[in-house]
């Protein structure tokens, strides 16, 4: 140390630069502390960050649309709602296709029900045409049977689509992809068929109904597709091309066949998709259902979020929701009152009693904290029933009133099932919650400073108020944000005595998720109310500091 | 406490057999009074006769969609047999969470030779449902506040009249069966009420008509509210399950009577999860075959209220297990109380379950 | 400690207070027996005669004067409704004669300063009433409870034979429900497996964090701290729906492990809140002592560090553990049928068939938390000595 020059930069004991050294004791001691703190940091970044990140990515969610319709939403895009003419036939075809094969996965009823939250009554528009599907190439299929018979067999067909030369195994990789993006899960496993490309170019739509047929049959199935009939589709599919394609001059396998049918075909009736659906119901004309569709045909919707702020997306932009469905907005409105009342209340109760607590002898004190804890410890659904029984109109406390003569039996008190009942029962589950970290700044206040004001003069009130009372602020301040953030969030106990008006935005949120399992709509209003609460968190951290939060 | 007994007996019968495999099924239902029914009619007979087999019960029926959509999400199903309102079985069975079955196949032909198909007839809604039990939804009242001089209620329409009958009312805190009762006592015929409440004049007409009683009323969401509602005579009458009810009347013994008027019909029963193993599902449709033949199907009624789905189990219900009470006359399937019902519309609900339930919360806040 | 030495004051101030407290319960007495407002005025009656007449000639024998009152009241309240009257005469008896006598003796004045006027005397005994009543709202419901759990019926309801105290009115049965119940004693069981670990977890890691976190030069101390609390912020129907979603996905879902997980992350804040708290107090150059005199890290950590911070840890870990106990709404999503846990059985019981089989478990697990509370308690205590701070 001694040789140090003047110039030169200190040097610790083992010759490196202090500076150095201190940074670097200064790592190792961020090194360590944070050894120490991530165990617990991944495993609540596993077990509860991510489950909730997750759960408010379905908020905007919305691949379901065009995974289920994805040639009839590629279609659709240019379809143009505000003419007021129901799409062309294309679309319809394209329907066709889409719907069947979602029918046959099973699909087509999720997204009728998706679809059911933004127009009512898609819902039984894909369930009732899902059945009558099968009906169009039913009908086709008897009229080709009686031309040859062999047309209702796997074997005949698949030899037909095989055909000869090169075979088109993209056209089989792309619908399988497909079958993937529509059912959700992995699949593996070879086809073991491949449009010839001759067929493909020649019939293309039965190419790619017979696809479909094919990738399903082997992956989904796990059969031969060889010894599988093949769908109706692949008729309806067969009659469309057999309206335009020239099979003469085709020599594959079956060719002759094909030509027979051809033929044949000019004698079979055909009916347009169009026509079809509108035969199937008459809604599918109906320009509102497409738009409905077009509109939420994008992978990412904030849809539900509008819905969540008693707004919806239509197809000419965002619009308010009918008066008589708006409820959210009032809900977190309510919610967010009925939090600061019950805040109000708790500060109102808990501060007597914390001052209480905080001026007796400790083995006094510590014997009163029992009671405040008591409850706490008792089940919550327990302690929102004892409300019930004491707060309904044939309860004890209306029965005491009625009992004294203070209340007429008639006229007993309604103290339940709305904004009161809520109120008292929630105050009383979250007392401790208040009383708790207002106990430990109180204790921390020394009582000479209440006996300095008063021997300087002040009354009794002027010395709480200007001596006390600010040094306990930072208590309340801490058991208020407590309180608010954990009643904000509170469902249970609402939907047990809260009735019609005492309820909150939680228990709408309760109801998406497992009654409606509209998920999307129930994700977005967590994630606004979890918006409110991680401001009210900020806020707290900012003014009082999360480390102030002390408990028993 | 028995099926403790009932399954350490059975495991002790396996382990000296040492021949039955163990397998445990996951039965979902709802808990309770009605779980327990389960538990004596089919689950108790079938542990005694197959020994290796023990039964485990899930409390979930009420949650059964929205968990079942999540395990079939994950490919990870951990139920065997799901008790289901209809309306959800057409509903999974909509979305492939639940398996279609053959009738004549998979159920036992009932005792009077018909074909299970026959004997269930229309109750299988859907393709996926295998019918236990008709229940109704209807009101209680109680007897001790009817006021002087007045007759009992019998007719639906007195839950509106607050005049005769003053009181508070609990209804369902959801507008399924509400709006329907509220649109026939407003006057609509009964075989309109929903081509009327599918249209938005006919949704606030019947609002407009549950207006005039709104302030009268405790909202219920859970089956075990009214009841106790009814007991503490904070209402006067009240919507619930008649079974409940039955309980309340005559196995509780409270002063409260019953109306069989415009109860809504509904179906509960089984699903089978869609994408068991094959292990699991044999053992599923054998427990199924059993628990769904004539004689257990009339067994249940010994516990519960409820009519078994089979015609041919009519005949065998017979008298309260343990109050010796003959059962038929409090089945929502005896004709005497099914003068005049309303069959549960699932396809409607289905479709205008959301429009109409925002509305109906959005009305129930104000 | 007596700030003030007791100074007697007049038999009429005694009785006169007394006989305020006289009217109030003559009241009940009155209306029980028709007339209120009899009730009000002989109850104000009686006991200014009582109470100036013991303060008058027995203030001596206060001992004798107080024994005098009970048995008046006992045998009074037995002759005017029996058994119901006698425990009531014993209360009030026991009431008056300490209530006569602690205000004649000046006692009441021993805790306050000698200078209080009347009027801070009276809002001294008036903050007092004001802060017991609050306490009695908290353990309101605990008293409701209680009694209900000895119902005879199958409902919440004070029946009119309870009421009247008639023995038929009560049993047992709803204890021998939850002792004889298989779901019952299946859910105790799940709850006594699930708790314990979850929250040997959340001490686990918690104290592990909350040793980080207190150390100086924590990079994004705030934000690691917001995560690690967020459990508690979150409302908890998005922590349920999302963990049942993300654990359905990694197979977690409806096991043992997946609710015990979900549980410790659901107590962790409440650990890294307490044991943050305790170290804030923590003199570090304790730990540097240690390692001076050659222990190393591990052994400063058991030995020096442990024991001081243990009363938070304990602490948290209640905390916890009461959370675990007492969680319903993600069991409801994560557990499956095999993790079903008391307070579960609790919602299937309030749900599809209110018995008061709910309300004897609540009173077993409250006689219970009581007795763990209490051991808290004496630990605390125990903990302080050992640090040299005795309660004052």
């Amino acid at each position: 140390m001694s040789d140090t020059t003047q110039n030169g930069p200190m040097l610790a004991a083992d010759g490196t630069p202090l500076k150095r050294s201190l940074a670097r004791a200064l790592r190792r001691q961020k090194m360590r502390a944070l050894m120490l703190i991530s165990p617990l940091l991944i495993f609540v970044l596993v077990t509860f960050i991510a489950p909730i990140a997750d759960m408010l990515f379905r908020s905007v969610e919305n691949q379901m649309v065009s995974e289920t319709l994805p040639t009839t939403t590629q279609v659709l895009g240019e379809w143009d709602h505000s003419a007021g003419e129901p799409p062309a036939e294309p679309v319809y075809e394209a329907l066709y296709y889409d719907l069947f094969i979602a029918a046959e996965a099973k699909e087509h009823t999720k997204l009728g029900t998706r679809l059911n939250y933004e127009y009512t009554g898609v819902s039984s528009l894909f369930r009732s045409t899902g059945r009558g599907l099968d009906d169009l190439g039913d009908d086709y299929l008897d009229e080709l049977e009686e031309v040859d018979d062999r047309w209702g067999e796997g074997a005949f067909w698949y030899d037909l689509m095989t055909g000869t030369g090169s075979t088109d195994e993209d056209l089989v990789a792309a619908h399988a992809k497909r079958l993937e993006q529509l059912t959700g899960d992995k699949l593996s496993g070879d086809v073991g068929f491949a449009p010839s490309t001759e067929i493909a170019a020649l019939l293309p739509k039965t190419t790619a109904a017979y696809a479909d047929f094919a990738v399903y049959t082997a992956l989904v199935d796990g059969d031969v597709v060889a010894e599988e009939d093949p769908w109706e589709s692949v008729y309806v599919g067969l009659m469309t091309d057999l309206q335009t394609a020239d099979v003469a001059s085709y020599s594959g396998p079956e060719a002759e066949a094909l030509q027979t049918a051809a033929e044949a075909a000019q004698g079979i009736e055909y009916i347009p998709l169009k026509t079809f659906f509108a035969e199937e119901d008459e809604d599918w004309l109906n320009v509102d259902i497409w738009a409905t569709v077009q509109t939420y045909s994008s992978k990412y919707t904030s849809g539900y979020f509008l819905n969540a702020v008693d707004l919806q997306l239509t197809p000419d932009g965002i619009e308010a929701r009918p008066e008589n469905q708006q409820i959210y907005i009032m809900l977190f409105k309510r919610t967010m009152f009925m939090s600061l009342a019950i805040t109000f209340s708790c500060i109102a109760l808990g501060y007597p009693v914390a001052w209480l607590l905080a001026n007796l002898p400790a083995s006094k004190a510590n014997l009163l904290m029992i009671l405040v804890l008591l409850p706490f410890w008792t089940s919550l659904l327990v302690r929102t029933s004892a409300w019930k029984v004491m707060l309904q109109q044939q309860g004890v406390i209306n029965d005491v009133l009625v009992w004294l003569g203070l209340v007429d039996d008639a006229a007993r008190l309604v103290m339940i099932n709305n904004q009161f009942g809520t109120i008292v029962a929630m105050t009383h589950i979250l007392l401790p919650f208040m009383i708790l970290p207002l106990y430990s700044v109180m204790q921390g206040i020394p009582p000479s400073y209440l006996r300095a004001a008063k021997s300087l003069g002040a009354t009794n009130w002027t010395a709480f108020w200007r001596v006390y009372f600010p040094q306990s602020v930072p208590g309340i301040g801490a058991g208020s944000i407590l309180v608010f953030i954990l009643a904000i969030g509170y469902y249970i106990t609402p939907e047990i005595v809260g009735g019609t008006t005492g309820t909150f935005i939680s228990n709408r949120i309760a109801y998406h998720i497992s009654s409606s399992l509209n998920w999307g709509l129930g994700a977005a209003l967590g994630a606004i109310l979890l918006a409110v609460v991680l401001l009210l968190y900020w806020a707290y951290d900012k003014i009082v500091g999360i480390d102030n939060v002390k408990l028993g | 406490m028995k099926l403790t007994h009932t399954l350490l007996a059975g495991s002790a019968l396996a382990l000296v057999a040492g021949a039955a495999s163990a397998q445990d099924l996951t039965l979902v239902s709802w808990g309770g009074a009605y779980q327990s029914s389960q538990q004596k009619a089919y689950v108790e007979p079938y542990v005694e006769a197959n020994p290796g087999v023990s039964v485990t019960w899930d409390e979930s029926s009420a949650e059964a969609v929205a968990k079942l959509r999540a395990m079939n999400e994950a490919g990870n199903i951990t139920w065997d047999l799901v008790d289901v309102v209809a309306a959800d079985a057409i509903r999974l069975c909509d979305e492939g969470l639940a398996m279609e079955y053959d009738p004549d196949e998979l159920l036992a032909p009932g005792d009077d030779g018909s074909s299970a198909e026959d004997d269930f007839g229309d109750l299988i809604v859907s393709d996926c449902f295998i019918p236990q039990i008709v229940y109704s939804t209807t009101f209680g009242y109680r007897t001790d506040l009817v006021p002087e001089g007045v007759e009992a209620p019998t007719d639906v329409c007195s839950v509106f009249d607050l005049e005769t009958y003053p009181g508070k009312r609990s209804l369902e805190k959801r507008p399924i069966n509400n709006m329907e009762w509220a649109l026939y006592c407003d006057g609509v015929a009964k075989d309109e009420i929903y081509d009327v409440l599918a249209t938005p004049e006919g949704q606030d007409q019947a609002l407009a008509k549950l207006d005039t009683i709104k302030d009268e009323v405790i909202w219920w969401s859970a089956g075990a509210d009214t009841p106790q509602l009814l007991a503490d005579g904070e209402i006067f009458m009240g919507s619930t399950y008649n079974g409940r009810l039955f309980s309340v009347i005559v196995e509780q013994d409270q002063p409260v009577g019953m109306l069989w008027d415009m109860q809504v019909f509904d179906l509960d029963g089984w699903i089978i999860p869609a994408g068991l193993d094959e292990e699991s599902q044999a053992a599923v449709e054998d427990f199924v075959k059993f628990a769904t033949d004539t004689t257990r199907l009339a067994d249940q009624s010994k516990y519960i209220s409820y009519g078994p789905a089979r015609l041919s189990s009519a005949p065998l219900v017979s008298t309260h297990a343990d109050l010796g009470v003959e059962m038929a006359p409090h089945m929502p399937t005896d004709p005497e109380n099914a003068k005049n019902t309303l069959l549960y519309n699932y396809e409607f609900w289905a479709d205008y379950r959301d429009d109409i339930d925002a509305k109906f919360q959005s009305w129930l806040a104000k | 400690m007596a700030l003030t030495i007791a100074k007697p004051t007049s038999a009429v101030f005694a009785a006169g207070v007394a006989a305020l407290f006289g009217a109030f319960f003559g009241i009940f007495v009155g209306t029980a027996t028709g007339s209120t407002l009899l009730g009000l005025v002989g109850g104000a009656a009686v006991i200014f005669a009582l109470s100036w007449a013991a303060a008058t000639f027995l203030r001596g024998q206060e001992k004798a004067a107080r024994w005098g009152f009970i048995v008046l009241f006992t045998a009074g309240g037995f002759l005017f409704s029996g058994v119901p009257g006698l425990v009531l005469g014993l209360i009030f008896g026991t009431f008056f004669g300490w209530l006569t006598f602690y205000v004649a003796s000046g006692r009441y004045r021993t805790g306050l300063p000698p200078y209080s006027t009347p009027r801070q005397v009276l809002w001294h005994f008036a903050f007092r009433t004001i802060a017991g009543l609050i306490l009695v709202f908290l353990i309101t419901p605990i008293l409701v409870v209680m009694p209900l759990s000895f119902n005879a019926e199958d409902f919440f309801t004070f029946t009119p034979e309870m009421l009247s105290f008639d023995p038929e009115g009560y049993s047992l049965k709803h204890y021998r429900d939850f002792f004889t119940n298989s779901d019952w004693q299946g859910a105790l069981w799940n709850s006594v497996r699930i708790a314990p670990v979850a929250t040997i977890l959340a001490v686990g890691f918690g104290t592990l964090a909350a040793i980080g976190l207190s150390q100086p030069h924590v990079p994004f101390r705030q934000a690691i701290m917001a995560i690690l609390i967020s459990p508690m912020i979150v409302p908890l129907i998005i922590s349920a729906a999302g963990m049942y979603f993300f654990y359905s996905r990694i197979g977690l879902q409806g096991t043992y492990l997946g609710v015990v997980l979900a549980h410790a992350a659901l107590g962790i804040p409440f650990v890294i809140i307490t044991v943050t708290a305790t170290l804030v107090g923590f003199d570090n150059s304790l730990t540097r002592a240690a390692a001076n005199m050659g222990a190393d890290p591990v052994t400063t950590f058991f030995r020096v560090q442990m024991p001081l911070i243990l009363p938070g840890v304990i602490s948290g870990g209640l905390f916890a553990f009461i959370t675990s106990f007492d969680e319903v709404v993600v069991v409801l999503f994560v557990g499956s049928a095999g993790q079903k846990t008391l307070p579960w059985q609790m919602f299937i019981g309030l749900r599809e068939q209110i018995s008061p089989t709910i309300l004897a478990v609540a009173t077993i697990l409250v006689i219970i938390s009581i007795g763990l509370l209490t051991t808290v308690e004496l630990l605390r205590r125990r903990s302080e000595r050992l640090r040299g701070m005795s309660p004052s």
